[in-house]
C-alpha cells in the first residue's frame, strides 16, 4: 500500500527509466518525485531535528544535493533509497549542529506492554493472560453513513498520529502511511529491525486505542 | 534558493576547519552539508581532519598550525588524486 | 520469535496482542506463527481485536502529509532546470 509513493504510471516506471528522464533534464520527472517523496522526507527531517522550518531546510538541501549528484549516482539501489540516505546524511548534520534532544540512538525499550494489562487476566488462574469480560475489545459498529464515518475516521487518525511520540510518529508515518518496507526504513532512519518493530508496534496500538475511544469511550490506559 | 550556493571538493577543503569549529555562515555551513552528503571523497577528508584535532587534545581547529593544515591538505589532494 | 524461556503449549490473548505487529508482518517463527493461528481459531475476542488493528492500518494510510510549500517545490524545479540548462562544470 504506497498511498503517497505510487502514483501512476510515473512511479510505477522502471528505476532505471526514471533515472534516464531525470539526468536528461525532464522537469515534469523531477517534479513528480519531489511531489510524491517530499511528505515522507519532511516527516523523517522532523525527527532529527528541532524545528519544522529546520527539517524543510533539510528536504530542500536534500534535494539540491540529489540535483547535483544525479550524474554520479552509480544506480546500485533504488533512487528513493538513495534520496533517504542522503536526507539522513543531512538530518543527521543538522540535527547534531541543533543539539536536539532525543537523538535517535536512544530508543525506549519495552519497559511496559502498549496495552492496558488489567485487561487481561492475571496470571496463574485457569484463564490467565486471556482478556477480562471488561477488557475484551468491542466491535466497531459502522455509521450508516460510511462516507462520514471514513473521513470522521481519517481526521481521527491523523491527530492522533500527530500525538504520537516522535519516533513512534514517523516509523509509522513512514510504514503505513506512505507504505516503505521495513528494510527500507531501518536504513533511512539508521535503526534496527528490533527497534523499527518496537516503535511501529507501539504506535499502532496506540492508534488502535484512539479508535477503541472513540468508538467506545473504552478507558484505554496505558495504550 | 540558488546552486550557487554549492562548492566544490577544492572550496569544501578551504572550509572544513571553518565547518568543523562551527564558524562557517549558515548557508555555506548547509552548502558543505549538501556536498558531503553525495561526495564520494570529502567526508573522508573532513573526518580525518576532525580526528587529527582531536589527536591534538583540546585544541580548537583554529589552533592547528597552519603550515600543519598545510601539510594535510597536500597529503590528502596527492592522496586523492593518486586514487583516480 | 518466541515468548517465554520453553516452547509454550499455547499462546493466548495478550501474547496475541504483544505479538501482533509481527504476525502481521509474517516475521513470527513457524511454531509461533501455528500457536496463534490455533489461538485466533478459538478466540471471537483476538479476532475481533485483529480485525481491528487491520481496518485501523489501513485507514491511516489515506492520513495525510504535510508537504512542502509550493514555493519551496516551485524553486526546487527551478533549481533543477538551471542546474540542466547551464554549461555543466566538469570536474568538482
Amino acid at each position: 500500500m504506497d498511498h503517497d509513493l505510487v502514483d501512476p504510471p510515473l512511479l510505477s516506471m522502471p528505476d532505471a527509466e526514471l533515472l534516464s528522464r531525470l539526468r536528461d533534464g525532464d522537469e515534469g520527472a523531477f517534479e513528480h518525485i519531489v511531489t510524491a517523496w517530499s511528505p515522507m522526507m519532511l516527516r523523517m527531517a522532523r525527527s532529527f531535528v528541532s524545528t519544522q522550518p529546520s527539517a524543510e531546510e533539510v528536504v530542500q538541501d536534500t534535494w539540491l544535493a540529489v540535483i547535483r549528484g544525479l550524474d554520479a549516482f552509480e544506480g546500485r539501489s533504488l533512487l528513493r533509497t538513495w534520496v533517504l540516505g542522503i536526507l539522513h546524511n543531512i538530518a543527521r548534520t543538522r540535527g547534531a549542529r541543533e543539539a536536539r534532544s532525543v537523538p535517535w540512538s536512544s530508543i525506549a525499550g519495552d519497559e511496559e506492554s502498549a496495552l492496558d494489562p488489567s485487561r487481561f487476566e492475571a496470571p496463574g488462574g485457569p484463564w490467565a493472560r486471556h482478556w477480562t469480560d471488561d477488557g475484551a475489545p468491542r466491535p466497531w459498529q459502522p455509521s450508516p453513513d460510511a462516507l462520514v464515518i471514513a473521513s470522521e475516521i481519517r481526521r481521527l487518525l491523523a491527530t492522533a498520529l500527530a500525538r504520537l511520540p516522535e519516533q513512534q510518529r514517523t516509523v509509522v508515518s513512514m510504514r503505513d502511511v506512505s507504505g516503505l518496507s521495513s528494510d527500507e526504513v531501518c536504513d533511512a532512519l539508521g535503526i534496527t529491525a528490533a527497534n523499527q518493530r518496537v516503535l511501529l508496534h507501539r504506535g499502532r496500538t496506540k492508534l488502535r486505542a484512539e479508535l477503541e475511544h472513540y468508538y467506545h469511550g473504552h478507558d484505554s490506559r496505558g495504550g | 534558493m540558488s546552486l550557487r550556493a554549492s562548492v566544490s571538493c577544492q572550496e569544501l577543503v578551504e572550509l572544513a576547519s571553518d565547518y568543523l569549529d562551527g564558524t562557517l555562515p549558515p548557508r555555506l555551513s548547509r552548502a558543505v552539508d549538501r556536498h558531503l552528503a553525495t561526495c564520494a571523497d570529502c567526508p573522508t577528508y573532513v573526518d580525518q581532519l576532525r580526528e587529527t584535532v582531536r589527536l591534538l587534545g583540546a585544541l580548537r581547529i583554529s589552533d592547528v598550525p597552519t603550515d600543519l593544515l598545510d601539510v594535510l591538505e597536500r597529503a590528502w589532494t596527492e592522496a586523492r588524486d593518486g586514487n583516480r | 520469535m518466541t515468548v517465554g524461556e520453553r516452547s509454550p503449549v499455547e499462546l493466548v490473548c495478550q501474547d496475541l496482542v504483544a505479538l501482533l505487529t509481527d504476525y502481521l508482518e509474517g516475521s513470527c517463527d513457524a511454531t509461533t506463527t501455528q500457536l496463534l493461528d490455533s489461538h485466533l481459531d478459538g478466540c471471537p475476542d483476538c479476532r475481533e481485536y485483529v480485525a481491528q488493528m487491520k481496518a485501523m492500518i489501513e485507514q491511516v494510510g489515506y492520513v495525510p502529509l504535510e508537504t512542502l510549500s509550493p514555493g519551496t517545490q516551485q524553486s526546487l524545479v527551478e533549481a533543477f532546470r538551471d542546474f540542466h540548462q547551464s554549461p555543466r562544470p566538469t570536474a568538482p
